[in-house]
């Protein structure tokens, strides 16, 4: 799920932060598809009440999870699927190489899905000799590039055509040498790629958008047509499951389905939406299975504010408009999950206490709460940032503090009496002398201060504090 | 109606001159604004970088400076947004319902004038080219709305000019400022480039808190370019500068 040796989202965002194509593709990408999203969300007036409709059937399906699993388990198998319990990445990966290796199959072709990148199911197939072929255009990109997805819609949204042309002629075999850098000669030089892979693969991998409990319908959203490829060319087809996507009817699909496509690309309708119930004998895939995912979901889900999360239905607005994203990128966050919903997502899982890259993420925004606003599932991404913030100094607690530590507590002793404040104003009021610089208007700014004023002057000028606090003029001036 | 100032510690200590404004303003409207000695700060500080044990005796200062006041004004989007949202949290984890008593009776300055006193014309003065930045806690937490821009607009004098990208965030975010410093400073850059590009002499917010931000890097770049809180924009009438 993390990306090994990632450090920490300071020092990772640092160098994000001066890699300048990064920063324009990314901030050329996230205001086009911020632009199409909120013209197409204006364009429903009743889109309040979609988004608590949404979240109103995630919660009451979390709220009753086991019942809604097992009557999904049921639909399944009726319909002639295998189903498999997972409860982590590496059950997961073990039951589809198994899968794999029993029909003697060395090659498979993927539907582009979150779930099988959490687990990195590709690395664990590839260790078993299986090979496995993104064939969404912008994973195959990511794939070909031996890069890192960056976005949880578009994994290659750090890429811009001039470099996805470079990626193309050196690793796709078979590309024209004469290959422009037109969107569509490159979609055309996948397609062709690609267009093997679909014909010779006998086994497909997919994840779902959706599944629904009372038919045993799995659900896969997409743009592209690859999917629809995949699901439907190869004789076996695997769908590896998170078990929070399970709706428990049909019609709970309407609210989704309309709010995701406006929510994810910013389309009122995505392109291809493949829904399948199991088996039909003579069409599609005759052999099919379902790994239904746990991998840390149970213990997100045991966390009473932090279980909303599990409502995301992975559309990514809440990446498209978050400040922090868009100058970053997605790397910065060390997760397939990466943005405002990786900062959660991601210690939710693990769990806080484990390392310092997931404890940090928390930390990697500015609470603007833009999220918020954009999710169509109404996540309140900052109340559970704030909330896992607590648990990640709650577990830190202990008998040597380190220093923000000692910091909070010398600042909450100081401002637990008003006394003791009026005394650290009085003290401050000594510097008020400082600094040479003026800021517009006249007043005094320090420029330089040593660490951890640092961390503010390095780049900011700050006002020198004044001579004298608004609680001293006003017993002054004001009591009478 | 008692109704209580609350500064906010960043005023107290740092900016004076916005809580001496919010005073002659409200006055100047009639209210008789007190200013309850016992407080310190809302705690938010603590909370936001998830410091709870610590935030609880903080807040409990807090209720108890405020208690028996009928409303609570303070010039800050977002320690209005702390006591509103965030003070029960602080009364779960100090098991004490006491604590969040004042989360319903807080207005930010522009919520209380106009919501409150039912004002926009303020008689405020202000012959200058300014520009408005809507702090993030004052648009998305507490939905203030164009409020601050009615009360802006009522300014006679003043030629108030729009920011492009306004409602995205400066980057200050608190202890984010310093925990996550280059991407707060990059955020920050944007947003000073934003308030460049209007030609305003003069940005106007909500918080000193992320004007101190945005003030700070602008100052750094010799912009000339002053930043001042909605308050001290508000208390100025004319003869007085």
């Amino acid at each position: 799920m993390t990306f090994l040796g990632m450090p920490p989202f300071p020092q990772a965002a640092r160098e994000a932060l001066g890699d300048t194509q990064l920063r324009r593709n990314l901030a050329h990408a996230t205001a086009t598809i911020r632009a199409k999203r909120a013209a197409v969300v204006a364009e429903v007036p009743e889109w309040e009440e979609l988004r608590r409709a949404g979240a109103a059937i995630k919660d009451n399906t979390l709220r009753q999870l086991d019942r809604h699993l097992l009557r999904l388990e049921r639909s399944l198998t009726d319909h002639g699927v295998t189903v498999h319990w997972a409860r982590d990445a590496a059950e997961a990966c073990d039951v589809v190489g198994r899968i794999a290796r029993s029909h003697g199959v060395d090659e498979v072709v993927k539907v582009k899905s979150m779930a099988t990148q959490e687990i990195g199911l590709n690395e664990a197939l590839a260790a078993q000799g299986v090979t496995a072929w993104e064939t969404d255009l912008a994973e195959l990109v990511v794939q070909l590039g031996d890069d890192l997805p960056s976005h949880i819609l578009v994994p290659a949204i750090h890429r811009n055509r001039a470099e996805i042309r470079e990626i193309f002629l050196s690793k796709m075999e078979g590309t024209d040498p004469e290959l422009s850098d037109e969107p569509a000669e490159l979609a055309a030089a996948a397609r062709r790629h690609l267009r093997q892979k679909f014909l010779s693969a006998r086994m497909a991998v997919s994840g779902a958008n959706f599944a629904v409990a009372d038919t045993g319908t799995l659900v896969v959203v997409e743009s592209e047509g690859n999917g629809r490829m995949c699901l439907t060319l190869p004789e076996i087809l695997v769908s590896v499951v998170g078990i929070e996507k399970v709706v428990p009817t049909w019609a709970d699909l309407d609210v989704f389905l309309q709010l995701l496509p406006r929510s994810s690309t910013g389309e009122r309708m995505n392109p291809y939406t493949s829904t399948w119930s199991g088996v039909t004998p003579g069409d599609g895939p005759q052999e099919m299975h379902v790994v239904l995912l746990d991998n840390g979901r149970t213990r997100a889900l045991a966390d009473e504010i932090g279980r909303q999360a599990l409502r995301c239905i992975r559309c990514s607005a809440c990446l498209n408009v978050c400040p922090v994203y868009e100058r970053t990128g997605g790397h910065a966050y060390g997760s397939v999950y990466p943005g405002p919903i990786g900062a959660i997502l991601n210690p939710l899982l693990k769990g806080v206490g484990t390392d310092a890259q997931t404890d940090s993420l928390p930390y990697a925004s500015s609470l603007c709460g833009a999220c918020f606003d954009a999710c169509p599932v109404r996540i309140d991404i900052p109340e559970v940032l704030v909330h896992l913030r607590s648990q990640v100094v709650d577990v830190r607690r202990g008998p040597r503090p380190h220093a923000e530590a000692v910091a909070m507590k010398a600042a909450s002793w100081t401002l637990a009496r008003s006394g003791r404040l009026r005394i650290a104003e009085r003290v401050s009021a000594v510097f008020s002398r400082l600094g040479r610089r003026r800021l517009p208007g006249g007043r005094r700014a320090v420029t330089r201060l040593p660490w951890p004023g640092s961390l503010w002057t390095d780049a900011r000028d700050l006002p020198a504090p004044p001579a004298e606090s608004f609680r001293k003029w006003w017993r002054r001036d004001e009591r009478s | 109606m008692k109704v209580a100032l609350l500064v906010t510690c960043v005023n107290d200590a740092l900016f004076p001159e916005t809580g001496k404004s919010v005073v002659r303003l409200l006055r100047r409207l009639g209210v008789d604004v007190d200013f309850p000695d016992a407080q310190t700060c809302c705690g938010q500080p603590m909370v936001n970088t998830g410091y709870l044990d610590e935030a609880v005796p903080v807040v409990r200062t807090f209720a108890k400076a405020f208690d028996g006041y009928d409303a609570i004004v303070t010039p800050s989007g977002s320690c209005a947004g702390s006591v509103r949202h965030q003070h029960g949290i602080v009364a779960r984890r100090g098991n004490d319902e006491r604590l969040a008593a004042a989360s319903s009776k807080v207005f930010e300055l522009s919520e209380f004038l106009v919501d409150v006193l039912g004002v926009e014309d303020v008689g405020a003065y202000f012959p200058h080219r300014v520009t408005y930045h809507p702090t993030c806690h004052s648009l998305r937490m507490l939905r203030v709305g164009d409020r601050p821009l009615r009360l802006l607009r009522a300014v006679r004098g003043i030629d108030l000019v729009e920011l492009p990208a306004a409602d995205e965030c400066c980057g200050f975010g608190g202890t984010f400022a310093l925990k996550n410093t280059d991407t707060s400073v990059a955020m920050g850059a944007d947003k000073a480039r934003h308030v460049r590009e209007t030609g305003a002499e003069v940005l106007v917010a909500g918080d000193n808190s992320c004007l101190m931000h945005i003030g700070g890097l602008l100052s750094r770049q010799r912009s000339g370019v002053k930043v001042m809180h909605l308050a001290d924009v508000l208390a100025g009438t004319e003869g007085e500068r």
